[in-house]
């Protein structure tokens, strides 16, 4: 054996051994990474993509800064709702591609982050009759409580002012849930103005237009104040909204995927299943199909799954029920190559030629074919990934990228390790019948 | 030995039968279109009692979804399809059923899109074919371009491809109306990578004429296609037979989520040894055939 083949024997052997290492037991601690990770298709979760009114944006605010404000505010509600890992990428123009995976109470957490949550203080003037001015439906006619700042401009009076630790707290004696929230110097400012101008009034508290409950101004204060008139639930997501601040841009849902964790690991069991029947379907064809030759496949295809399993976890990659179908579809093109090589080895033996020559024009004269259809997989792949990009769709990206590593990875293990291989076979088993032709 | 070049007509008009009832079934009935080309919703339920599909039926009409199409699945569960609708509709809807069946509802997976969203996703799909068609097109020209006519050996390759793809087409849209496939985006998925990978084949079978055409195995141009096609076909046959085994396998043992894209691969993958095979060979022979009269030597 030249001396280049066994530097590359001693380097597949240590990349096979590094990989084996990698992946044994599959939720070792390997660089960090722990198990394989897993698309929200498997494991359950929800795949959102919000739409923000642009229409909405306050002239003042460049698009760009109004979309990260609204994104990051996202981040910071998702992560205080207790979501492991969400994902919050901002997507297009006007887009956000929220993912939630693992994460059981989809519904709520989507109303939490996804609502504007401006709260507003609001007052009311006395009308003739005892009461309060009316509008025409008969409900309190409510005006927004402005107050002069510290800098002389009128301002209303909003949760923007508020500092953000905000929390619930239980009321004495009711138990009843209610948030405690504190306001900064310029909130203070305002909010002690409108409890003067409105003491033994009612004080109207909106969230997104909506009436969460109106006290009655008991006393003037300055600097915090509590809001009641919720459940638990409501009390709690209102404390986490007011400390993320109101999203400058109100969110639309376009598109929604949500699925069960009990389906997620109904289909990883039964990919999983399908896969290694597969393979195993494919390795038997190569053996019986190809003899000793099928078994060196077989070992490159072992080596090939070692490797590709080791990259899914130490990258990570996330693989998806459709990225699974493409590893295992993968592996059906992975021994391409070598049914090409091995076609054409069998050729050569024919035409008379010895096994080690057979085996050097086996790859040498099958590599233009193998090069140029590997190319137009990958042209397709890297198309793929484009097009699900621009909408994502996260099925169709898992799949183009795994099939993409698969097959690049595949073109290695193919060349370098069965031809490694194949050098060694044929200095054991000489017979040429166990290459596929008559001896 | 077999002569599949001078029976090339014979393939050719195997290929006209093959494509003729897909495209009246695609001018006729056109496509049943999964939700992200055509918005709405799609949603899995299981029940925990046992609940028959017209006393689902009647609950989703009362309830407002009288458009409701419903299927049951091998595993027992429904697939529901509906109009887009929002959270709030949702959990009505989930909370109606609970108490008209009375039974716990159990909801596995939830898909909605809305117009907006699949009306660019339509156009991307397209968008996506052509550009992949193009680019595979580039690269087999440049892949033969030592070989007189380079664009012709990509085109042709290219000719065989979409006769592939139109074949698959043809065969969903009927499928649509049969058994209800659907046309959406992991179908675009399967079909690029049956044209990723099905131009293999043909790769191999013209790589092996251009390497038959230097060694000058014969003065006539469509006798070393015809050898050149015999001596490819067991491999092209063997290396689709082995995406055929896991594909098979996925399809009957990986559930249903995915049985329609690993149907439309197999498909592809199947009438692609057909069209490398006995079309694109035969095809650059007619080419040539079409423009010079007489045989021309290699």
């Amino acid at each position: 054996m030249k001396t280049s083949n066994v530097y590359l024997l001693i380097f597949v052997l240590l990349l096979f051994s590094f990989a084996l290492w990698a992946i044994t037991p599959l939720d070792s601690d390997r660089f960090g990474r722990q198990g394989l990770t897993l698309g929200l298709d498997l494991k359950g979760g929800s795949y959102l993509v919000y739409e923000a009114d642009l229409s909405k944006k306050d002239p003042g605010q460049t698009v760009d800064a109004a979309m990260e404000g609204v994104v990051g505010k996202i981040e910071r509600r998702a992560n205080a709702f207790g979501v492991k890992e969400p994902i919050i990428q901002r997507q297009g123009e006007n887009r956000i591609l929220v993912q939630l995976p693992g994460e059981k109470n989809v519904d709520e957490a989507k109303k939490l982050i996804g609502q504007v949550a401006l709260l507003e203080f609001r007052e009311t003037t006395p009308d003739t009759s005892g009461g309060y001015a009316k509008d025409e439906k008969g409900d309190i006619k409510w005006t927004p409580a402005k107050a002069t700042g510290s800098d002389n401009k009128e301002k209303e009076l909003t949760g923007k002012y508020l500092k953000p630790n905000s929390k619930v707290i239980l009321k004495p004696g009711t138990n009843e849930p209610e948030v405690a929230f504190e306001w900064n110097d310029e909130g203070a400012v305002l909010f002690e103005q409108v409890t003067k101008r409105n003491l033994q009034k009612p004080l109207g508290i909106f969230l997104d237009n909506q009436p969460i409950s109106a006290p009655t101004v008991q006393a003037v204060i300055k600097n915090s104040g509590v809001i009641t008139g919720m459940d638990m639930k409501e009390a709690q997501n209102l404390a986490i909204q007011l400390n993320s601040g109101s999203l400058d841009l109100p969110l639309k849902i376009i598109q929604e995927q949500t699925v069960d964790a009990t389906l997620g690991s109904d289909s990883l069991r039964k990919s999983m299943v399908a896969g290694a029947i597969g393979i195993v379907l494919v390795i038997l064809f190569m053996i019986l199909y190809y003899r000793m030759s099928g078994v060196v496949a077989t070992l490159a295809l072992l080596i090939y799954g070692v490797i590709l399993t080791a990259i899914f976890k130490l990258v990570p990659v996330t693989l998806t029920l459709a990225g699974i179908a493409a590893g295992v579809v993968s592996v059906g093109m992975a021994v391409d190559a070598n049914i090409l090589i091995f076609e054409r080895m069998k050729e050569e033996l024919r035409a008379g030629r010895t096994l080690g020559a057979a085996v050097d024009a086996g790859f040498s004269r099958a590599w233009l074919a193998i090069r140029d259809s590997n190319v137009t997989t990958f042209i397709a792949c890297i198309v793929l990934y484009w097009f699900g990009d621009t909408f994502g769709a996260f099925m169709v990206k898992g799949f183009a990228l795994t099939l993409f590593i698969g097959v690049a990875l595949s073109m290695f293990t193919a060349i370098t390790v069965s031809r490694l291989f194949l050098m060694l076979a044929i200095k054991i088993v000489k017979n040429p019948w166990f290459y596929g032709v008559k001896a | 030995m077999i002569d599949i070049v001078n029976k090339r007509n014979w393939f050719f008009l195997i290929s006209i039968i093959l494509l003729v009832p897909g495209i009246i079934s695609m001018l006729v009935f056109g496509f049943r279109l999964g939700i992200d080309f055509s918005s709405g919703t799609v949603m899995t339920l299981r029940f925990s009692t046992t609940v028959d599909q017209p006393g689902l039926r009647q609950q989703m009409t009362d309830l407002g979804y009288g458009e409701a199409t419903i299927q049951k699945t091998s595993e027992g569960d429904y697939l529901l399809r509906i109009r887009e609708i929002n959270t709030g509709q949702k959990e009505a809807l989930i909370a109606g059923l609970k108490k008209a069946l009375n039974t716990d509802v159990t909801l596995r997976d939830f898909y909605t899109v809305s117009p907006l969203v699949a009306g660019e996703v339509a156009r991307n799909a397209a968008i996506a074919v052509g550009v992949a068609s193009i680019f595979m097109l580039i690269y087999i020209a440049f892949a033969f371009r030592h070989m007189p006519k380079p664009f012709r050996w990509g085109a042709c390759a290219v000719i065989a491809l979409l006769h592939d793809v139109l074949i698959v087409l043809g065969i969903f849209s009927i499928l649509g109306w049969l058994i209800g496939y659907q046309v959406d985006s992991m179908f675009i998925t399967a079909m690029l990578t049956i044209v990723g990978f099905s131009i293999n084949n043909t790769v191999v079978v013209y790589d092996r004429i251009r390497e038959n055409m230097r060694k000058g195995i014969s003065k006539d141009f469509a006798v070393t296609v015809n050898s050149s096609i015999l001596e490819t076909i067991t491999r092209c046959i063997n290396t689709s037979l082995t995406v055929i085994l896991t594909c098979l396998a996925i399809y009957l043992f990986g559930g249903v989520t995915i049985q329609q894209f690993i149907m439309a691969l197999l498909i592809g993958v199947v009438v692609g040894i057909y069209d490398s095979v006995f079309v694109a060979g035969p095809l650059l022979v007619l080419w040539d055939r079409g423009l010079r009269t007489s045989p021309q030597a290699a």
